[in-house]
């Protein structure tokens, strides 16, 4: 569904992003991709919709390779993929609703997305949206009147209503407290496992990765490190993702919140 | 080094030795520069006329006192076609400094050794030419007329307007424009969601603003011609009449006023 | 997590339609139509012989085209002398006026000075900001006579009225705490101002002096036009005689200078901050 081949990206500085990273991942599956600051965790998935162009390698959607796309093929595809930021970056000034309609953008003409004319299909839809995220109240409101979890909720509605095939998740709880952090990757993972999405989310709360996905990516300087089950993450593992720390205190503590998690749930 | 050793005694100075003779000749220069001007322009005065200032002054005081109040019937046009040329002339160069903006601004711009250094030209070359002069050029070019100070005061605010809008563009949040170019939209589109929503209250701010200066600036492009009520205020100089032109002079100083109030009470507004 | 209040299954299928930013419908239609009507009389008024600006395109392409090939030589020694009287007004009037603004922007920020100080100040800037250049400079010039000198007083006039009303904004905005720690070790009033709101606000005072010495070039080259002394006396003749690659060259020499100030003042601001 997604794979990426030797795909290389260095900056204009001389960094090394990513080093020949090869990826693949089936339809339906959600993928964390874990590692410290600076591993490329971002400018991985940026490179799969070209928010960051990638130095050498390949992309593949399905059968579409993007990095030789055209400008007007690559808007095209980009609307296969969904993607969800770290700061929200939601349009602060704009409402709720038009926030979450422009993920059609890429669907609809220009005129009509600037007089807000969008079809009465994508309004259904928004809402509907809305209304599975518990929003729907809220969607002539201005993005910069929202909580910061209710921002984040908005941000996936908005990667949603494009009908993705995969979402690209940068740091979906960075900005978030603890509590709604775990009810935002719930969401996500959700509505994943609804809607049979693939997803990259990109996490550096080890314990909230385990806690949610079936695959674990590990990268550090640009290399993967790392591919399986989020149980293989041994201390010994974590340490050559992240270098030394006492990862005990971690592991314990996934086992607590897994507990917790369910007893909430039940 | 500030602190100083002299006969074993620490002595604290502000500069340094070479420092503070750097700021002595600086100072020197400064006041040498001065003299200069002063000496120059002393030179071309005539004297005899400023100390008998006080004298004129007084004259000058007596005759414009009271105003001729019956003259304002007169002034209704004028002021019309003053705040015609304001608005008008906001309305055109807002109108076109957009693109200018857009094309000038470091994140925008198509291609940044090209088209943004010609638009940093457009915005350099028409804001360091006062209004007053585009008005004497177009008048030369056009003929007098309250159509000339329309596109003087719309060509002087060009620059004025796009410089504030460009550095107004460069300080928005690129995240968010990541965000609706990752959804697939096109380049207007991201425009449109991304970019203009950021800048909008900016743009207003900068509107209102530079009208209020607008309306200031026309208030005298009839002196050389442009329309406006400076028309009146040079005819009534040229024959001396001075009850009227102190009225002009009321006149212009409540416009002035009530101009920055409205501006000031719709800045707020918006912001 | 839904949530039960709001009738989602009766939104779908209803259009969507963006909140007006003037919620209330009658307002929003009075202003709209109101800008309409205003537009429309507006140009009505405006009267336009066009036949007159379609000659005037023909020198208007003569303008632009003097640009290409402007004449600094025939007129030379006018242009200099006018330039000199320009640059001479503006270096005068500048430190004339940043002198006398200091007292005066301190005099009118109400955490230094006493209330009727304030007023007063504040009342001299206000009615420094109110007259334009072009209005001081006639009536300078019907007291003074013709000459740079009356031009020089009016540079110095406007210059108070805008520094010292940023000035003054400055130093009502500074850190009370420096300040407060400069007059507790016992200060005199004077001290005060040296050690303990100088320093806070010279950055800004250098920056805005450089920022008005740029202003008061480009204003003196106005001044000309009503006989208060500059490069408009020349500029004005260059325009009444069609001379249009003498006025180029002028307006050339203008921008390039105000280009050379406004680099000057972003490398001193850089310095000073």
């Amino acid at each position: 569904m997604l794979r990426l081949e030797k795909l290389v990206k260095t900056y204009k500085t001389g960094d090394q992003a990513l080093k020949a990273v090869n990826l693949e991942i089936p339809e339906g599956q959600v993928l964390a991709l874990i590692g410290p600051s600076g591993a490329g965790k971002s400018t991985l998935i940026r490179c799969i919709n070209r928010l960051v162009e990638p130095t050498s390698g390949n992309v593949y959607l399905g059968d579409v390779e993007l990095t030789g796309l055209s400008a007007g093929m690559l808007r095209k595809e980009r609307r296969r993929m969904g993607m969800i930021f770290q700061e929200y970056a939601l349009v602060e000034r704009l409402s709720v609703m038009e926030n979450v309609l422009s993920g059609r953008l890429g669907y609809v003409g220009f005129w009509r997305s600037f007089l807000r004319r969008f079809p009465q299909s994508d309004v259904d839809e928004a809402f509907r949206l809305l209304d599975r995220v518990g929003l729907a109240h809220m969607a002539d409101k201005r993005a910069d009147e929202l909580s910061g979890g209710q921002r984040q909720r908005v941000g996936i509605c908005r990667a949603l209503i494009q009908n993705p095939a995969l979402l690209l998740v940068d740091e979906p709880t960075a900005s978030l407290d603890p509590k709604t952090s775990r009810q935002i990757m719930r969401l996500i993972c959700e509505l994943c496992k609804e809607r049979g999405l693939a997803a990259i989310i990109n996490i550096h709360d080890v314990a909230l990765a385990q806690m949610f996905v079936q695959r674990v990516i590990g990268l550090r300087f640009g290399e993967m490190v790392y591919d399986g089950p989020p149980d293989g993450l041994t201390p010994d593992k974590l340490t050559e993702i992240y270098g030394e720390e006492d990862w005990e205190a971690t592991i314990e503590a996934v086992d607590e919140d897994d507990l917790e998690a369910e007893s909430a749930a039940s | 080094m500030p602190v100083q050793d002299i006969k074993g005694q620490k002595i604290w100075q502000r500069r340094a030795g070479r420092e503070s003779l750097f700021h002595w000749a600086l100072w020197l220069i400064g006041i040498a520069v001065f003299a200069y001007c002063w000496q120059q322009i002393s030179k071309s005065t005539t004297w005899f006329f400023v100390w008998d200032a006080p004298r004129i002054a007084n004259d000058i005081w007596t005759r414009a006192t009271p105003p001729k109040w019956e003259y304002i019937t007169q002034l209704g046009k004028p002021i019309w076609d003053t705040l015609n040329i304001a608005t008008l002339g906001t309305l055109i160069s807002l109108i076109l400094a957009v693109p200018v903006a857009f094309l000038a601004a470091r994140n925008t711009t198509p291609s940044r050794f090209i088209v943004r250094p010609i638009a940093l030209l457009i915005i350099v070359s028409t804001r360091s030419i006062n209004s007053l002069i585009w008005a004497l050029l177009l008048i030369a070019i056009i003929g007098p007329g309250v159509f000339a100070g329309v596109i003087a005061i719309a060509i002087r605010s060009i620059g004025f307007c796009a410089k504030l809008l460009y550095e107004a563009i460069e300080e928005i949040d690129e995240t968010q424009v990541e965000a609706i170019t990752a959804t697939g939209a096109s380049r207007w589109q991201v425009m449109a969601y991304g970019i203009v929503p950021q800048i909008l209250p900016a743009f207003a701010g900068i509107a209102v603003f530079r009208w209020d200066i607008n309306i200031r600036e026309s208030t005298v492009l009839g002196l050389v011609g442009a329309g406006g009520i400076g028309l009146q205020l040079s005819s009534s100089l040229n024959v001396l009449a001075w009850p009227q032109v102190s009225l002009i002079l009321l006149v212009i100083l409540a416009a002035v006023v009530i101009s920055e109030w409205v501006s000031a009470k719709v800045r707020g507004a918006i912001i | 997590m839904s949530d039960a209040a709001f009738d989602v299954a009766g939104r779908i299928g209803q259009p969507w339609k963006k909140p007006p930013f003037i919620q209330r419908r009658w307002l929003r239609w009075t202003l709209l139509l109101g800008a309409l009507a205003y537009l429309i009389a507006a140009y009505m008024t405006i009267e336009v012989n066009w036949s007159r600006v379609y000659e005037g395109l023909e020198r208007g392409k003569k303008f632009v085209l003097a640009f290409a090939n402007p004449d600094f030589t025939t007129r030379s020694s006018d242009i200099f002398e006018g330039m000199m009287e320009s640059i001479i007004m503006t270096v005068a009037s500048s430190v004339v006026g940043i002198a006398i603004s200091i007292p005066i922007a301190l005099g009118a920020a109400r955490n230094v000075a006493p209330l009727p100080v304030y007023l007063i100040c504040r009342g001299i800037i206000a009615i420094s900001r109110a007259l334009q250049e072009i209005i001081v400079a006639i009536l300078l010039v019907a007291i003074f006579g013709f000459g740079p000198l009356a031009g020089f007083l009016t540079l110095s006039f406007a210059t108070i009225g805008f520094l010292s009303k940023l000035l003054a904004e400055d130093i009502e905005s500074m850190d009370k705490v420096q300040a407060e720690a400069i007059k507790a070790s016992g200060a005199r009033w004077t001290q005060w101002i040296n050690y303990g709101v100088q320093p806070q606000v010279m950055p800004r005072l250098i920056g805005l002096s450089m920022y008005r010495l740029d202003i008061n070039f480009r204003e003196s080259a106005i001044l000309g036009l009503v006989g208060a002394g500059g490069i408009g006396a020349t500029l004005n003749t260059a325009f009444d005689r069609y001379e249009y690659d003498t006025a180029a060259a002028i307006l050339l020499i203008i921008i390039v200078i105000v280009m050379g100030l406004e680099y000057l003042s972003g490398v001193i601001r850089a310095r000073v901050q």
